[in-house]
């Protein structure tokens, strides 16, 4: 199996070189794209039968890497589950790129990084030794960093870029001070021995931390997601889908391989760390996606919000695993794991939605755009539908792991520690905050680009995007429905990451009547996606044929009535700041520092009134700037030692030599 | 089964046809109030009907998704009102959806009522979309955190079973159940539009929320919308009626005679229900939109609180 699993991340890889020949030839982007496609198609079935056999983990190991260790592989369940997301993920957006791709002005940037950046991420989760995990997580962010700057040519791409390096960098210097620490003195790094050392619990709190700022820089945990809504959107549409989607979701992976997996019994104390930055990560997430203006921005301060979602699932599992508590600790994590899965399906179909936008338009920015839905119907399906999933909302699958979610916050009495006790109710009220503000943000997405009336000739004049694309949108959009209305089935594939990682699985769903899903006992909850789909669709339908049949199914077109002052101007329609005004004024003192200032002419006077808003990003001007400036400053400094003379130089070394004899001496 | 099936059924078309009586019964009170003759008691029928006779008259910028929504509306809020418990707790279907998916069906209601404020194009439906979803943004997590607290108290999410609990002799008098009766009134006003935090009687263009999203609708499409905001109203009089004045509600596999005594007692608690609106309506004024957020502030830290004091006390 993991044989098999190899040879597909060996072929992506060979991809990667042909990627710069092929690039130069007219249907090169087909062939890489299309090979792709093939690529992690396959090692979607493996991921998915491995996960149904999950009792013989298959391991390999390749003489590769450092010579006295070797490049160890192992494909045990964790593994299996996260292997399925990304390449699930990664064949939809190898299929989505067969169309979007062949718009790509410069595929040179473009095609030799795709197929290496999959690879990066699937030998991330294929790893068994910390060594080949490092190299590869580090392979995965230069690659995906190279096509973030892919349109370099963008002032902001570049920054983005520069920002996204730093961050990346050390996110990895982090992670490798976490495996420092866990492999000790001994330095045995392949996973087996780590394993089987026992740290103490100082050193395993101080990997705990390394591991939660590395791994989540990568994921995006406020405050160090300042780089993710920069690079993100600034990649091609089909890699923002796969960074947002997928490569957040390797970090948690990441996360929990070294917190669940390597670092043996949690501490209860851990998850209040873990949730106090996951509650907030949740809220503030949404509510600078609710300020944005830009599409894919708008969706890349989402993943923020999701990572929350799953972080908080992962915090509450740790607390229970802690406190000895098993199966509300199969809960939580399961409910994490889903929204991971969820979220790579959602997130991604409304990555190639903004993307088809960007194509067809030209514009990310929303306030450009403007009754989509009447020259790309198609597109406006699929988005509607990812925007009602990531919403939260019944039948579709972001509502189920939130649901789950909350079924384990409802369990927090259970804990016999005080302060999680009072913690995790006050982050399920972060949560419920979020998930609220979450629907008006995609109400505000859909809404401003989608309905309305175009507000640019470029809206207005706007096509469909080509099949390949609306094929790659429409399965991810049925998935979606699929995984809400029978969550039983994949709550059921999830049992033996969970029984690996905490020590339990959930009850078993699939067998219930009516596929209903009863986390606990079903005196206590339960939900049934397919009875409130149908019932739905039904009395719906009862309806339309009642009132149509019985009453009147007459309809006339007229002009728009708007109280009696309908005006055919598309400005003067609500704008994507207008509709955000509200709760900017509700939650923007506080969290932005939102100041708005009108301007009035003196009475008489014919200037016009103007309103200007200013907004703070109160984290970068809190956190980032003076970090920046901090290092701007010492570097200035030191930058005077790149211009001495050759003396100056041989006395410095001199002083040099003095000091370090004398270190040596004393 | 059968019973349970046949009671099922019962409650959906029960909710159906009370849903306008509860609505032309609080305008008659407070027509009352006002000493003015009101409309006739059985006035929203008449309009309902009226209305789905009519011709559609549809905006030219109008999409499908604009046709679609009165529909979807409709349903959500149906289905929503079906599972909350009115006359008795045995409802076939009760195990579908408990109260946190209810909230999030009611949400997916408004998340499409916000979609077609938008839809034509035209600034009312803007304003109106994007003051419901700010309103929306602090009265769902109040729901949802009133619904934390009695959810702790009782042991389950599970609405039929809440509503064994609280008429059992279990819950004795509690802090926090009375916080939450206090957050669960205040969010269940602004969510069906009432006064103070919207007006369902006015066309001022300048404070509508609700009715500003639906200015563009007409005929039968308007007629589904006017019968989903009356669902809602008693939905949530219904679900505080089951959470908090559980008694005379028949139990699962009741009697015929518990049957009619928990329907006397559900007309009962609605017409009690109905006339409190109309005195509160009618006693306090209309509040500015930007009051609205310290409102529902005040009832998301009360539902807060209620859940904490669950933690201090077992027996709060």
């Amino acid at each position: 199996m993991i044989v098999a699993a190899l040879c597909s991340v060996a072929t992506l890889l060979v991809l990667a070189p042909a990627g710069i020949a092929l690039s130069m030839h007219a249907r090169g982007s087909a062939v890489v794209y299309g090979a792709s496609l093939v690529a992690t198609l396959a090692l979607c079935v493996i991921a998915a039968l491995s996960l149904l056999d999950p009792a013989h983990p298959a391991t390999a190991t390749l003489p590769i890497g450092l010579p006295w260790l070797g490049a160890h592989f192992r494909l045990d369940a964790l593994a299996a589950f996260f292997l399925a997301v990304v390449n699930l993920g990664g064949a939809a957006a190898s299929l989505y790129a067969l169309g979007y791709g062949r718009h790509e002005q410069s595929p040179g940037r473009v095609l030799p990084f795709f197929p290496a950046y999959l690879a990066g991420m699937n030998i991330v989760v294929l790893a068994d030794d910390a060594f080949t995990f490092l190299v590869a997580w580090e392979f995965m962010s230069l690659t995906s960093w190279a096509l973030v700057v892919s349109h370099h040519r963008e002032r902001e791409n570049v920054y983005a870029g520069y920002v996204y390096l730093l961050m990346a960098s050390v996110g990895t210097l982090a992670l490798l001070l976490a495996f420092g620490v866990l492999a000790g003195a001994s330095g045995n790094y392949d996973f087996d021995s780590i394993r089987t050392a026992d740290p103490t619990t100082t050193l395993a709190a101080l990997v705990l931390l390394l591991t939660l700022f590395g791994a989540g820089s990568k994921a995006g945990l406020v405050p160090l997601h300042a780089w993710l809504p920069l690079a993100h959107p600034a990649a091609p549409s089909h890699v923002s889908a796969l960074m947002s989607g997928v490569m957040t979701k390797v970090a948690v992976y990441g996360f929990v391989r070294i917190a669940f997996d390597l670092l043996g019994s949690p501490q209860w104390w851990w998850s209040i760390v873990v949730l106090g930055v996951a509650g907030p990560t949740a809220t503030i997430g949404v509510l600078y996606a609710l300020m944005q203006r830009d599409l894919k921005r708008v969706l890349a301060y989402s993943t923020i919000e999701n990572i929350g979602i799953i972080f908080t699932g992962l915090g509450l599992a740790l607390a229970f695993k802690a406190e000895g508590l098993d199966w509300v600790a199969a809960l939580a994590f399961t409910a994490a794991l889903l929204h991971v899965f969820n979220h790579a399906l959602f997130k991604s179909l409304l990555f190639f939605g903004a993307g088809a936008v960007l194509n067809a338009t030209g514009e990310r920015d929303m306030e450009k755009l403007g009754g989509l839905i009447h020259r790309m119907p198609q597109t406006a399906v699929a988005m509607l539908v990812g925007c009602v999933a990531i919403s939260a909302l019944p039948p579709f699958n972001g509502f189920v792991s939130e649901w789950l979610t909350f079924q384990a916050i409802l369990l927090s009495p259970q804990l016999p520690s005080w302060s999680l006790k009072l913690i995790v109710p006050a982050v399920g009220g972060l949560l419920a905050l979020a998930a609220a503000l979450a629907a008006a943000c995609f109400v505000k997405a859909f809404g401003i680009s989608f309905l309305g009336r175009a507000r640019t000739p470029v809206a207005a004049s706007a096509h469909e995007t080509d099949a390949w694309s609306l094929a790659a949108m429409f399965i991810l959009a049925a998935l979606c429905l699929i995984a809400g209305v029978l969550p039983g089935l994949f709550i059921d594939a999830l049992t033996p990451v969970s029984q690996a990682m905490v020590g339990r699985g959930m009850p078993d769903q699939s067998g219930l009547a009516w596929l209903t899903i009863v986390p606990i006992a079903e005196s206590r909850s339960s939900y049934n996606g397919l009875l409130v789909f149908v019932f739905v669709t039904l009395s719906g339908s009862i309806a339309a044929f009642a009132i149509h049949r019985l009453a009147s199914d007459r309809l006339r077109r007229a002009p728009a009535w708007d109280c009696g002052f309908p005006d055919p101007n598309p400005a003067i329609q609500y704008s994507a700041s207008s509709f955000s005004q509200p709760i900017r004024r509700v939650f923007g003192g506080l969290v932005f520092r939102a100041r708005e200032i009108g301007e009035m002419p003196p009475p008489g006077g014919m200037a016009p009134a103007r309103l200007t808003v200013k907004m703070h990003d109160v984290i970068w001007d809190t956190l980032y700037a003076p970090i920046g400036n901090g290092i701007g400053f010492v570097t200035a400094r030191i930058n005077v030692l790149q211009f001495l003379t050759i003396r100056r130089y041989l006395s410095l070394v001199f002083v040099a030599l003095i000091t370090l004899l004398l270190v040596l001496t004393l | 089964m059968i019973r349970d099936l046949l009671s099922q059924g019962v409650q959906m078309l029960l909710v159906l046809l009370l849903a306008p009586l509860l609505t032309g019964f609080v305008r008659k009170v407070k027509a009352r109030l006002l000493r003015r003759q009101g409309p006739p008691l059985l006035q929203p029928y008449l309009d309902l009907v009226r209305l789905a006779r009519k011709d559609v008259v549809l905006a030219d910028s109008a999409s499908w998704l604009f046709r679609v929504i009165p529909y979807v509306i409709f349903a959500g809020t149906w289905v929503a009102a079906s599972l909350v418990p009115t006359f008795g707790s045995g409802l076939l279907f009760s195990w579908t959806a408990d109260l946190i998916a209810i909230i999030a069906l009611l949400g997916s209601a408004r998340f499409f009522l916000a979609l077609a404020g938008m839809d034509v194009g035209t600034s009312f439906g803007g304003i109106g979309s994007s003051r419901e979803v700010m309103i929306a943004s602090l009265a769902e997590p109040a729901m949802l955190i009133t619904v934390f607290a009695v959810a702790m108290i009782a042991g389950s999410t599970q609405l039929s079973t809440i509503a064994e609990f609280m008429g059992s002799a279990k819950v004795g008098l509690r802090v926090s159940l009375g916080l939450a009766l206090v957050a669960l009134t205040m969010v269940a006003l602004a969510e069906n539009a009432r006064i103070p935090i919207d007006n369902p009687a006015t066309h001022l263009e300048l404070t509508m929320v609700h009715e500003a999203m639906v200015l563009e609708y007409s005929g039968r499409h308007l007629a589904l919308i006017d019968l989903s905001s009356q669902l809602k109203l008693l939905l949530y009089t219904s679900l505080i009626a089951c959470l908090f004045v559980p008694w005379g509600t028949a139990p699962p596999k009741a009697s015929a005679v518990a049957l009619v005594i928990g329907a006397v007692s559900y007309i009962g608690k609605l017409a009690a229900a109905g006339v409190l609106l109309a005195v509160f309506e009618t006693s306090i004024a209309k509040m500015r939109v930007f009051r609205v957020p310290d409102f529902l502030g005040a009832a998301l830290m009360l539902a807060l609180l209620a859940t904490l004091l669950r933690f201090v006390s077992g027996s709060l």
